[in-house]
């Protein structure tokens, strides 16, 4: 299995690495249970992303997603961070294994947590607080590769 | 950053020795005749295949003719269990075997178990041993074969090989014994052993890849695995690997000779690693048993962060390690070992296996100390399950 330069960039110098301890939306997704947990912290002023930050568990691919994620979303407002893709995250990094594609459904996934933690704050969403990427099991997300061991 | 490469992953495969090498080159050309055929090219590599099993045999006590050459270690123990479960199947349908096996076991008891034989996978306590005791409580009337490894290649456990043939030996039934990692770091002798059948893999003590052996003891019934010619007594068809043969008889010759002086360097350096890594890193587990160990296997569980996020830090520092992590294999599960020695998914995706041989120095150690707690700190600094930890432990 061979990461790409961009994903082993991000892997080793992750953007935005941290938390914000005043954040106004925080969004975790993963277990522990699957290898793979991002917990992604949002600064939202006037529906801009002003600053984000992240901590991430996980593999090689988690950490880079993750840190990309961080980067497509900054700037950018909360309508256009929920139209970002699992698939414009890898292919911001020049692709994944196929293999590790799963991480970039969870970078995904910690940006609409983020934002869904955010609008319940501030009572702009009528869910209820659960959020669906959080209870996924790890079957469902991750891809199942038989005779690679 | 450094451009040293340190080597520390031998439980995986090792480098071939230089006079390994040097004993196979003259089968590839000169003496490249088949040893099947009755002219005088053919004898000769015949022969040398009949001393290289005359070796093997020398080696761990057994006669030459219960020496068979294969193409691995994984062939040595699929045709062992399928061997002896279908040689045996009027006398019964039950295997026991332990849930800490080698997927060459494992799964190949998993296939029986679809052609109807029944597997008991005996759990192991949190070493990794499995006890004599809990053998003989599993047997069964319908048992015909018990396969137990010798020493495991993730944590490095030894198992009771000798007490568990005892019982196998005095209830008459067929004992297995994966010896893939024990080769070459623990010496065997089958008859005190009471194994009926053993496997071993050239590549795991400085021989070549792609080929291995199964003793069979004399009596054992077993069906061939390799259908064709009349190699290895028929019992093995196909034309043999000469090269690999004499490479793979060299190997363990070199291995039983520097047995003593290369075990007492391993265990050095394992010893040190271990008592380095537990003193300079907070939050670590040592994987296995302390004293039941191989002389070159450290495994470690780092907690709060990931396996193969460490190897990938330790890769870019010249450093090859391996791991127990899922995200290495692409399975979902972690290591099915370090999950039945009662680590929590979590601790299990945490780990980091280093493997000593040969070529492996006290400045390796030096090299690896220098980095590794850097490398998990600045993981778990990035960490939010390491972020719980500390945030619980101000309050």
């Amino acid at each position: 299995m061979m990461y790409s330069e961009k994903v082993m960039d991000h892997f080793m110098n992750p953007r935005n690495v941290g938390e914000i301890p005043d954040a106004d939306g925080v969004g975790q997704v993963g277990n522990a249970k699957c290898g793979d947990i991002m917990k992604m912290y949002l600064k939202i002023e006037n529906d801009v992303i002003t600053d984000v930050k992240f901590k991430t568990f996980g593999c090689g691919a988690a950490v880079a997603t993750s840190s990309m994620a961080t980067e497509l979303v900054k700037g950018k407002t909360i309508d256009e961070a929920l139209r970002i893709t699992n698939k414009a995250v890898a292919e911001a990094l020049d692709g994944l294994p196929p293999v590790k594609m799963h991480c970039s459904v969870l970078a995904e996934e910690a940006i609409k947590a983020a934002i869904e933690d955010y609008k319940r704050r501030n009572g702009l969403t009528d869910n209820n607080g659960t959020c669906e990427a959080c209870c996924r099991r790890c079957e469902d997300i991750h891809h199942h590769l038989d005779g690679e061991d | 950053m450094s451009t040293r490469s340190i080597y520390l992953d031998h439980a995986a495969t090792t480098p071939v020795k230089p006079e390994v090498l040097e004993a196979m080159l003259p089968w590839f050309t000169e003496n490249f005749g088949n040893p099947s055929t009755v002219y005088s090219i053919g004898r000769t590599s015949k022969k040398a295949i009949e001393e290289a099993r005359e070796t093997v045999a020398r080696i761990i006590g057994a006669e030459p003719r219960e020496i068979f050459f294969t193409g691995s270690g994984t062939e040595a123990d699929n045709w062992a269990i399928k061997g002896a479960a279908y040689a045996n199947m009027k006398k019964g349908k039950h295997i026991i075997t332990t849930s800490i096996e080698h997927h060459a076991v494992l799964h190949t008891c998993q296939y029986l178990e679809s052609e109807g034989f029944e597997v008991t996978y005996l759990p192991v306590d949190e070493y990794g041993l499995v006890s004599p005791e809990q053998v003989e409580a599993a047997i069964r009337p319908d048992t015909i074969l018990i396969s137990v490894m010798f020493a495991n290649n993730e944590i490095g456990t030894i198992q009771p090989i000798a007490e568990i043939g005892k019982i196998a030996r005095e209830k008459g039934i067929c004992f297995h014994t994966d010896a893939v990692q024990a080769m070459g770091s623990i010496r065997v002798n089958v008859s005190d052993l009471n194994v009926d059948m053993l496997s071993m893999s050239a590549h795991k003590f400085y021989g070549p890849k792609g080929v291995g052996a199964l003793y069979i003891r004399k009596g054992v019934k077993l069906t061939s695995f390799m259908h064709g010619g009349a190699q290895e007594r028929g019992r093995r068809a196909s034309t043999e690997n000469v090269p690999g043969i004499v490479g793979l008889a060299k190997a363990l010759e070199l291995a039983d000779k520097n047995m003593d002086e290369h075990n007492k360097k391993l265990i050095a350096l394992r010893d040190r690693t271990i008592a380095e890594i537990e003193e300079k890193i907070p939050y670590v587990r040592l994987n296995g048993h302390r004293e039941k160990r191989l002389p070159g296997n450290v495994n470690f569980s780092f907690e709060f962060i990931e396996g193969e996020s460490l190897l990938l830090m330790l890769d870019l520092k010249g450093i090859a390690a391996s791991s127990g992590s899922a995200c290495t294999s692409g399975s979902l599960d972690p290591s099915h070992v370090l999950l039945a020695i009662g680590l929590p998914h979590e601790r299990a995706h945490g780990s980091l296996r280093l493997t000593f041989g040969d070529g492996n120095t006290d400045e390796d150690v030096d090299c690896l100390m220098e980095v590794l707690p850097g490398i998990v700190e600045r993981l778990r600094e990035m960490s939010p399950l390491y972020e719980e930890v500390r945030s619980r432990k101000k309050d």
